[in-house]
């Protein structure tokens, strides 16, 4: 066996220990929301950090296979996307604390990550005009943006729920589950700031590679105006939270909507 | 002489919605109240009205006759006669003592174990007897009601697990808003609920109270308890733009607030969220409220729903209060029986010829006498206490006495102390 076929055969079962793991981690978040009891919690979290280094390793070992940064097709964006969420969790976690926010993350990134399983995961060699550096900045920077907004796409759910229950008084499941308003409210604005702050990082270097690569700063092919459209409806949100006060249940239905047309331009874009 | 009972009418949070209740509440107060009661020629009656019930409690001699006058007292025209057996409940004698020790011992409270009820039982009770409305049965029955309330606070847990309807507020008001510690309240009305509900908050670490009432001296002397500040009810819609949480408990029978005076206050509060609680019944605050984006309404019905959810700890507690009341309604029973003539007069022998008894033989048991002496020692004692005894009985059995005044019964058990010593009764 060549070194390149073990590495191969390595970076397929690291994708199945990372699917195996997040499942796991995820089914520990669900029994803990569940049941409220706080080893579970625990343990839930050691899975997740497990799957978020497992997750590393798979792509630290795809990028030994393939040559480049794994970041150009739709298995390898979608991964790297979990990736950024995970990552951006664990970075957030560090500061605060937004109670049963982990379950709704691990859904997410479970779902990210059965969604980059589902597409083929061949290698497909890259243009060798867009072969450069910029690339991996770029592709990188825009992707953990996009784990950013995910977030605040959970907490936004997390507010829709709650705040549902407030409105209509009877408190169920939830009320005692789910964090207070403002926390959720804050925890949205952080991420969109932060989300936010990335998108625009990623809009400028990937003018900058377009530049490189094609000679021309700005193309109007569908993936800039797709982008370009993105950035607007979060500069329209950033813009209204911070100077008219659109929060609350507006802020958090514009976080959530916003993500779902992240997710269509995504899979229309790179496939 | 025909018996005495008590009968009870009265609408709850149970059994009646708010819409309703709101039309039963006394707006114009005990004093008027009782005066009109007074025309109903019942023998002693009391009024209790709070914001989760209205009851009546009276004695008459004919239940079936005196029933539907009371209940078109407490109705009146506010609602349709058809709907009357619908909304209110009907006790008598034994059913109506045992619900009252309920409700003096917070068992029948939207919250479980709350003490506020009490103090409202013998704040109505102060009224009735002020104004000479209350007699031997009733004084002695309230009197019981707060002892019963008393014992079942002491002997069981459901005081110290009770959460009342302002920590229930409370807990909302954390959900919404987290942290509490820069939140501001305005309390509007300057009653009990308010004051307690204040308590709490600040308990909660809230950074200021401002309180907004009709009459503004209570405001100030209000708001100096808490050191926050007063301010009239002309001032709301600028207090509007800064407070967070709003308590309201005027007895206003007008909405105080509408969502459209609202609506426009919450741009200028970049629409940061409002919570309003509204405690008062009838409703201060416009229930279209809650439609507004961002502005939560709470008013006491809804917020019975959260204290729903730790009512099953005090449900085992309740049970042992329930036991108390049981026990409690049946001494009272055994207590009313004895309030006739011949119960009376026998215990009062029995008491006098035991006290004759156990003397003589205390003091012949020392003495060396011969057995006639003992007989004539024996006689002497017996004469006396027959002597003694001749005209409290001759009193128990006169004519003002056969009238069925209880009063003068209750007199005579109280001067020779038959309440508490005849085992055997």
């Amino acid at each position: 066996m060549t070194q390149e076929t073990l590495i191969q055969e390595i970076n397929y079962l690291l994708f199945l220990a990372v699917l195996t793991v997040t499942l796991l981690s995820c089914a520990a978040y669900l029994v803990f929301f569940l049941s409220q009891k706080k080893p579970i919690r625990r343990w839930a979290r050691f899975l997740l950090i497990g799957s978020w280094i497992l997750q590393s390793g798979y792509i630290v070992t795809r990028y030994m296979t393939v040559g480049s940064t794994p970041i150009t097709t739709y298995h390898e964006a979608v991964f790297f996307f979990a990736w950024a969420t995970t990552s951006a969790y664990l970075s957030f976690r560090w500061r605060y604390t937004v109670r049963n926010f982990g379950t709704f993350v691990s859904m997410l990134v479970l779902g990210l990550l059965i969604g980059s399983s589902l597409a083929s995961r061949d290698i497909i060699p890259l243009e060798p005009a867009l072969q450069s550096l910029w690339l991996p900045v770029h592709a990188g920077i825009s992707l953990i943006a996009y784990g950013f907004l995910g977030l605040a796409f959970c907490g936004g759910l997390m507010y829709l729920l709650q705040e549902r229950e407030l409105k209509s008084r009877k408190l169920g499941y939830f009320f005692s589950r789910l964090p207070s308003l403002e926390a959720l409210d804050q925890l949205n604005s952080h991420c969109l700031a932060v989300g936010f702050a990335f998108l625009t990082l990623g809009m400028v270097t990937g003018i900058f590679w377009s530049k490189q690569a094609w000679g021309t700063y700005w193309r109007w092919n569908p993936k800039e105006v797709c982008s370009l459209i993105i950035w607007c409806i979060y500069l329209v949100q950033i813009h209204q939270r911070f100077t008219v006060g659109w929060r609350g249940r507006r802020g958090a239905q514009m976080i959530v909507g916003g993500f779902v047309v992240v997710l269509i331009t995504l899979w229309l874009v790179i496939t | 002489m025909s018996k005495k009972h008590i009968s009870l009418i009265g609408v709850n949070h149970k059994s009646t919605p708010l819409e309703v209740r709101e039309k039963v509440a006394l707006t114009s107060g005990y004093e008027e109240t009782l005066n009109r009661l007074r025309d109903e020629e019942a023998h002693e009656y009391y009024v209790l009205s709070t914001c989760n019930r209205v009851e009546l409690i009276w004695v008459s001699e004919d239940t079936a006759e005196s029933t539907p006058r009371m209940l078109r007292f407490l109705f009146g025209d506010a609602v349709d006669s058809a709907e009357w057996d619908g909304y209110s409940y009907i006790y008598h004698d034994r059913d109506a003592v045992a619900h009252l020790f309920k409700v003096s011992a917070s068992l029948d409270s939207l919250v479980v174990g709350e003490a506020q009820i009490l103090g409202q039982i013998k704040e109505a009770y102060r009224y009735a007897s002020q104004y000479g409305c209350t007699g031997p049965l009733l004084n002695k029955l309230l009197h019981k009601s707060f002892s019963v309330a008393k014992r079942v606070r002491s002997e069981t847990g459901i005081g110290s697990a009770a959460v009342s309807i302002s920590s229930a507020a409370v807990e909302l008001a954390r959900k919404i808003f987290g942290n509490l510690g820069d939140k501001k309240v305005l309390l509007i009305g300057a009653g009990e609920m308010a004051e307690l509900a204040a308590e709490h908050l600040l308990g909660q670490g809230v950074e200021g109270i401002t309180v907004a009432n009709r009459t503004l001296s209570r405001a100030v002397a209000l708001a100096k308890r808490f050191n926050g500040s007063a301010c009239s009810l002309e001032e709301l819609a600028e207090q509007i733009e800064t407070v967070d949480i709003i308590v309201s408990s005027t007895g206003s029978s007008e909405l105080i607030l509408r969502s459209d005076d609202v609506r426009p206050l919450m741009k200028v509060r970049k629409n940061r969220p409002l919570f309003f609680i509204d405690i008062a019944v009838p409703r201060d605050l416009d229930p279209e409220l809650n439609e507004i984006e961002n502005v939560f309404l709470y008013d006491i019905d809804d917020l019975s729903q959260v204290v729903q959810m730790n009512r099953s700890e005090r449900e085992k507690e309740a049970v042992k209060a329930e036991r108390i009341v049981e026990e409690e309604t049946l001494k009272f029973a055994q207590w009313q029986d004895g309030l006739t003539i011949t119960p009376t007069i026998s215990a009062l022998r029995k008491k006098a010829d035991r006290i004759c008894i156990s003397e003589v033989s205390r003091t012949l048991a020392r003495m060396n006498l011969s057995d006639s002496e003992r007989q004539k020692v024996e006689k002497l004692a017996q004469s006396i206490t027959a002597k003694m005894l001749h005209d409290p009985l001759q009193f128990l059995k006169s004519e003002s006495c056969r009238k069925g005044d209880d009063s003068k019964i209750d007199m005579v058990r109280t001067v020779f102390g038959l309440e508490n010593d005849d085992p055997d009764n």
